[in-house]
């Protein structure tokens, strides 16, 4: 018998780089649309972050602690410029501002019953207060944002440390949003808006403009709690130096920073994707500015975005940090992105709730939709009762634990007996994008790029 | 009750808002006058109880800001955000005032009975502010909830981005906002701004005021509509 030659048909598969499947999709999404796309979680590309650092532990030149006997204090103090009451907490890993209406309530009240457990403090966000956060957290931060959704004085003499918000890391220069399916009749309450609506709110503050107007709103916080409270100032990492020069001017106690990586519930991905600066560029310029002002130590800097795990947080303290503030990683502990929920003393898959938004564990970012699959980013009934305040505030419990104590075995290493001394000094890093941004060597030379050699 | 008068020439701003926020709430004094203020930032912020307080001239930032049940007084002009975020009781500037009056009040009566600038009502959130004169450009941008009564003109893009407060005006307007549209003056509206001008104590009638709300067609993101903001 006769056999024909068999001819192997060559599929080509060469892609693009520039068109790769990623922008193939954004474009046929655009299209089909005609709106940018809207989603939740930060920055998802890889960016410089606190891994391209390392620590060098103690050897012969410098003398470590035992990692099990002797003591490290991770005790830190926040607003201690002006304020008659500066904010005392156990660790230096707080809560980052979440808004009740992003969050539901059950998550708020997680949140804070962690917190308070651990010794640190939570956050309110665009949204006001809720009684079941300022119940559960011992030590609760009151955003003034340029919404002012639910703000009134009541709040602000309630709490315990008021934090002006001018921007975000996720959209430095944007508003906040929300869509109407998370709008419930209490979060419209709350913010004095129709029910259902795809709420849009202000980028910047009604009442004041530049540095010397909020130089007095700063003023006007603090008499209308006779100086009794910290006042935070919050900004999205962009012209980092200049903008934390400004907020000491303008009479901050405390400056958080948020990087690019930080969290949102809502916003354009065009915007997460391409405003801001990383972190860890954001670190350096921060502590240079506070460095130039004769400020370090007196005007305290609390740094969030993409902060996940103890060494993160020990990375941030030794580039001159006072503390952290953790919104994603918080999250992904009260079981964000997970398989399953846990409801009932059962737990139950998530993954076709996960599908029916467009996604899988692992992949979402959908906060945006209200869908939540796991009850975190909801205000829908029975959603939110996937989430177990009780049993989310353990995890979230454990996992504050488990980066204090990440971060103390990593002090010990470089021989402090406190959280606080760890310094630039201890740290190198592992690319020269790092090393730049940071401003500490690469491993293994003396070159700090810019610096010369 | 008893009358006070703090002069803002010998005493610090400080000592003022301290007796406003502890001392004025045992409820012995019913009247504070203050002297001197000089244009001083942040004159009786924050009050939290049914007294009067007058301030003999001028006010800086944040005069009577977010104030509760107290009636201040200002017998000037007021800087920028006089009575900002102000929950409820009134506020009264016989004056001007600044930019940003009125922002984010959720609730009482701001009065001013000369002109305001920028921004007047900007976020409101259920106050209510009557000005005597004309307001700036940009008035009540995104005002939530709430009510604006102005007796004179008013400048560009008024309303703007409105949610559900609405805007009476007497006289003209140079441009109405994003989303802003006149609508006729039902009998309801014309008594709804009677009962402000008496309160604001000015003389006009209420039926020669215009109505101005919400299209309400930004309240959901819609793709067929060209971003025209
Ligand atoms: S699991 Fe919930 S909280 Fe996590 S990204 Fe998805 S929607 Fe947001």
């Amino acid at each position: 018998m006769e056999t024909k030659p068999v001819h192997f048909k060559n599929i080509s598969r060469e892609e693009s780089y520039g068109y790769d499947r990623k922008t193939l999709d954004y474009i046929r999404n655009a299209a089909a649309h005609g709106l940018y796309e809207i989603r939740g979680m930060g920055a998802k590309r890889k960016l410089p972050n606190f891994d391209d650092l390392v620590f060098l532990g103690a050897s012969m030149s410098r003398y470590p602690l035992e990692g099990y006997r002797e003591k490290c204090i991770t005790k830190t103090l926040l607003g201690t410029r002006f304020a008659k009451k500066p904010i005392e907490l156990e660790i230096p890993i707080t809560i980052a501002g979440m808004s009740f209406g992003s969050l539901s309530a059950n998550v708020k009240e997680a949140l804070g019953r962690a917190a308070t457990e651990v010794g640190t403090s939570t956050t309110t966000g665009d949204g006001g207060m809720t009684p079941e956060e300022r119940q559960s957290s011992k030590t609760l931060i009151y955003q003034c944002l340029p919404s002012r959704y639910g703000f009134n004085p009541d709040d602000v003499r309630r709490a315990d440390a008021i934090e002006v918000v001018i921007g975000q890391g996720a959209k430095p220069g944007g508003g906040g949003m929300l869509l109407g399916q998370k709008v419930s009749a209490r979060v419209a309450g709350m913010r004095t808006l129709p029910e259902g609506i795809d709420q849009r709110s202000a980028c910047r503050h009604p009442d004041w403009t530049g540095p010397d107007d909020l130089a007095i709103k700063i003023q006007e916080l603090r008499e209308i709690t006779d100086w009794e409270k910290p006042i935070y100032v919050k900004v999205g990492a962009t012209r980092t130096f200049n903008d934390v020069k400004l907020a000491v001017h303008s009479g901050a106690d405390v400056i958080v920073v948020d990087g690019m990586q930080g969290g949102t519930a809502a916003t354009q991905t065009c915007f997460i994707e391409h405003v801001g600066i990383p972190t860890l560029a954001a670190v350096r310029q921060a502590v240079n500015a506070l460095e130039d002002l004769d400020m370090k130590g007196k005007v305290q800097l609390v740094v969030s975005g993409g902060v996940r795990t103890g060494a993160d947080v020990a990375k941030a303290l030794a580039m001159g940090a006072d503390a952290v503030a953790i919104g994603q990683g918080v999250l992904i502990a009260l079981g964000c992105n997970g398989e399953t929920y846990f409801q009932n003393g059962a737990h139950h898959s998530a993954e076709a709730d996960y599908n029916a938004l467009g996604c899988a564990s692992g992949y979402c970012h959908h906060c945006h939709t209200g869908k939540c699959p796991v009850g975190i980013t909801t205000q829908d009934a029975i959603l939110e009762q996937r989430l177990n305040p009780a049993v989310a505030a353990n995890h979230l419990k454990n996992y504050l634990k488990t980066l204090n104590m990440e971060l103390t075995t990593i002090a010990r290493a470089c021989g402090k007996q406190n959280v606080h001394h760890l310094e630039p000094e201890d740290l190198v890093a592992l690319t020269i994008e790092a090393a730049a941004m940071a401003g500490v060597p690469l491993a293994g030379t003396n070159w700090i790029p810019g610096k010369g050699f | 009750m008893e009358r006070l008068t703090f002069d803002l020439a010998a005493q610090p701003l400080r000592e003022l808002n301290t007796f406003l926020h502890t001392g004025a709430k045992e409820g012995k004094v019913g009247h504070v006058t203050v002297l001197n203020p000089d244009g001083a930032h942040n004159i009786a912020v924050g009050l939290d109880c049914p007294i009067q307080v007058e301030v003999v001239g001028h006010a800086g930032y944040y005069a009577g800001g977010m104030n509760k049940t107290a009636t201040v007084t200002i017998t000037g002009s007021a800087g920028t955000g006089v009575a900002e975020n102000m929950m409820s009781g009134k506020v009264h500037v016989k004056g001007f005032a600044s930019n940003g009056a009125g922002a984010s009040a959720h609730g009482g009566l701001l009065v001013i009975e000369g002109d305001a600038g920028l921004r007047c009502g900007i976020s409101l959130k259920g106050g209510n502010i009557v000005v005597g004169g004309s307001v700036g450009s940009f008035s009540a941008f995104m005002a939530q909830a709430g009510r604006m009564v102005i007796c004179g003109n008013a400048g560009d893009a008024l309303g703007d981005s409105l949610y559900e407060a609405v805007l009476y005006v007497k006289g003209s307007v140079k441009s109405l906002g994003a989303d802003a549209q006149y609508e006729p003056m039902t009998d309801e509206d014309v008594a709804v701004v009677a009962s402000l001008l008496d309160q604001a104590g000015l003389a006009h009638d209420a039926k020669d005021f215009k109505r101005i709300a919400s299209k309400r067609s930004l309240y959901h993101w819609n793709a067929d509509a060209n971003q025209e903001y």
